[in-house]
């Protein structure tokens, strides 16, 4: 879930609907599409531009704590297999800023929102990466509770957005496929790595669960997203099918999920579970986690950084334009 | 302060008996097949330049300064990185004893590497990662034209399919050293100062040694003097283009080829071999 507390428009109730809302309520209720052209309600256009963008932005931003281990990778297969994790990453935002675009919002705009700190990414990647073992439990606990997320927004209602979730939806689960490889070699290793993998689970469990967002009764945005489809599920379901489908993979790897209270509800069919410290989740989205001020800043560097570079490459374009038209003359 | 009596020879034997009584002497480290030692050093030297660029070049993952930037230099580092594996999983066969590209990769100290200076050159500016980047290209395209013919199957295999992706790191090279040296007044003088910077590190390219000439006349490799002239001629046609000035010096550092290194290839390996260093023995 790379987009959390996405701010939404207030529900309309059908009374309230001009005659075009209705139809196009109508339309997504009947599961068609919407493309990029076509009329739509500027609460949706807005929200979805919120929504796409801050899910960009966690890709982009995403490459920076697994980019923290690709020199120090501890095998060459490893290493390529990390670069090209991290740089899907990379292309999973470009396909998502070219769907921000169909929407009327540039890719430059949007990075200019994430530098000044008025859009957000998601509060995962302001956890650090300490261990070896978290390119482990990034893969497998923080793209697995993407995936449970991307999964439902294949069917979004918006076209492009949709499009750009069934490829990326391929890579991740790949990426999670990797993640779970890496922490079954440490598991089945030596005692300091199998402590290693135990470390990693220990400090991403809980920020992993924090990925979808606040609980239900606290949730403030869904009601008019998902009468939109631009949300699917609620942000405790997907939660809770995150728990079930995750607790059996770490009891294959041996690992203890640090939870003293998790257990098995036969009468729910699902774990009960300890909710994540709310308290520690808001201040990591007021900009207080562990990373915040380094992962932004690293951004905001390579874009600052990078100034001459993109003005540079502009220079050129024009000069070779003018001397096109010189020549055709 | 007393001063410590002097060393005295039978003292210094004494010390060294001790010594070899409580440490048993090093396992010795493994030499290459009788005749093979050049063409292991050749594949060192290939293939230990293809790991410590690739190394460099994914230090900017993330920190690009455009996203079609941070996927392009994702895609030449893992091309390299491909490289080495196969350049020193060969070199470990013709090693013959028994080591893995990783075992060449991660447990080998900086004196037993042979990668050219200019691959372990810290990465500056982009203008600077992107003119290291071009002046190598346009070697490494030479190179692995002359290794693709060479007489032993196993190079001319790895060359081709190397040679491949590498035709297209040196389409890309020359292509932004282009627009960047004729973009901008910045630009441009960000690359040429990249360029006289690297300069002093482009010559060892094409020095050779006996080892060198060995390759050469078993045709396993090309004399690294013979690709000057390719080389020379890519340079002119792109520096050209981009309208800067190739430096008049030919003063070149050498010794990365026969291990001796600038003081960043211990930086490198420190980082790079940490976890092996750390965790001896495990399996990742």
């Amino acid at each position: 879930m790379y987009a959390q507390l996405v701010k939404s428009e207030g529900m309309k109730a059908r009374e309230e609907m001009t005659p075009q809302e209705i139809a196009f309520q109508e339309r997504i209720d009947r599961g068609e599409k919407i493309e990029p052209k076509e009329w739509m309600p500027e609460g949706y256009r807005k929200t979805l531009v919120r929504q796409i963008g801050q899910h960009a932005h966690s890709e982009i931003v995403g490459q920076l704590p697994e980019g923290n281990w690709i020199t120090r990778a501890p095998t060459l297969e490893r290493k390529a297999i990390l670069l090209a994790k991290v740089q899907d990453e990379a292309g999973h935002g470009l396909y998502l800023y070219s769907a921000a675009e169909t929407l009327g919002v540039s890719r430059d705009e949007l990075m200019e929102l994430l530098h000044a700190g008025k859009m957000k990414y998601s509060s995962i990647f302001n956890y650090p990466t300490l261990t070896w073992a978290d390119m482990g439990a990034v893969g497998w606990l923080v793209d697995g509770a993407a995936i449970m997320n991307q999964v439902p927004l294949q069917r979004t209602s918006y076209g492009p957005y949709s499009r750009a979730m069934i490829r990326i939806c391929k890579e991740e689960s790949f990426h999670q496929r990797q993640g779970y490889a890496v922490m079954m070699k440490l598991a089945q290793g030596t005692p300091a790595q199998k402590r290693m993998a135990q470390d990693a689970l220990n400090r991403f469990w809980y920020p992993a669960l924090m990925m979808f967002g606040p609980s239900d009764k606290d949730s403030v945005h869904s009601a008019q997203s998902m009468a939109w489809k631009i949300k699917i599920n609620t942000n405790d379901e997907l939660r809770q099918k995150f728990v079930d489908q995750t607790v059996p993979q770490a009891e294959y790897l041996g690992l203890t999920v640090p939870d003293p209270d998790l257990k098995w509800n036969e009468e729910k069919g699902g774990h009960d579970f300890s909710e994540p410290d709310w308290s520690e989740f808001f201040d990591v989205i007021a900009g207080n986690g562990p990373c915040n001020k380094d992962r932004l800043g690293a951004r905001v560097k390579a874009w600052e950084d990078g100034a001459w570079f993109r003005e540079g490459l502009m220079a050129h374009a024009e000069k070779a334009a003018a001397r096109r038209a010189q020549a055709a003359e | 302060m007393p001063s410590l009596p002097d060393m005295t020879t039978p003292q210094v034997a004494e010390l060294a008996r001790h010594q070899a009584e409580a440490h048993p002497a090093h396992p010795t480290v493994p030499q290459p097949d009788e005749g093979q030692e050049a063409f292991f050093e050749t594949l060192l030297r290939i293939g230990d330049s293809a790991l410590v660029l690739g190394h460099r070049v994914s230090e900017w993952c993330g920190h690009s300064p455009a996203l079609e930037e941070d996927i392009a230099l994702a895609n030449v580092a893992l091309d390299l990185i491909g490289q080495t594996q196969l350049w020193l999983g060969l070199a470990g066969e013709v090693e013959g004893q028994g080591r893995s590209a990783d075992d060449l990769a991660y447990l080998r100290d900086a004196w037993d590497f042979r990668n050219l200076l200019i691959c372990e050159r810290p990465n500056g500016d982009f203008g600077h990662t992107l003119m290291r980047q071009f002046l190598f290209d346009a070697w490494h395209h030479e190179l692995l034209k002359g290794l693709a013919a060479s007489s032993d199957p196993r190079v001319a295999e790895i060359a081709a399919k190397a040679g491949k992706e590498v035709a297209y790191h040196l389409e890309r090279s020359s292509d932004l050293v282009v627009r960047l040296g004729d973009g901008t007044e910045e630009s441009h003088r960000r690359m040429q100062q990249a360029l006289d910077a690297l300069w002093p590190y482009a010559g060892e390219m094409f020095l050779g040694d006996d080892k060198d000439a060995q390759m050469a006349a078993r045709g396993i490799a090309p004399d690294p003097a013979s690709l000057r002239a390719g080389w020379d001629a890519t340079l002119r046609h792109v520096l050209g283009e981009a309208t800067l000035q190739i430096p008049a010096s030919d003063f070149a550092h050498k010794g990365g080829k026969q291990g001796i290194h600038t003081e960043h290839l211990g930086y490198i390996l420190a980082e790079m071999q940490f976890l092996q260093r750390a965790y001896p023995g495990a399996s990742w």
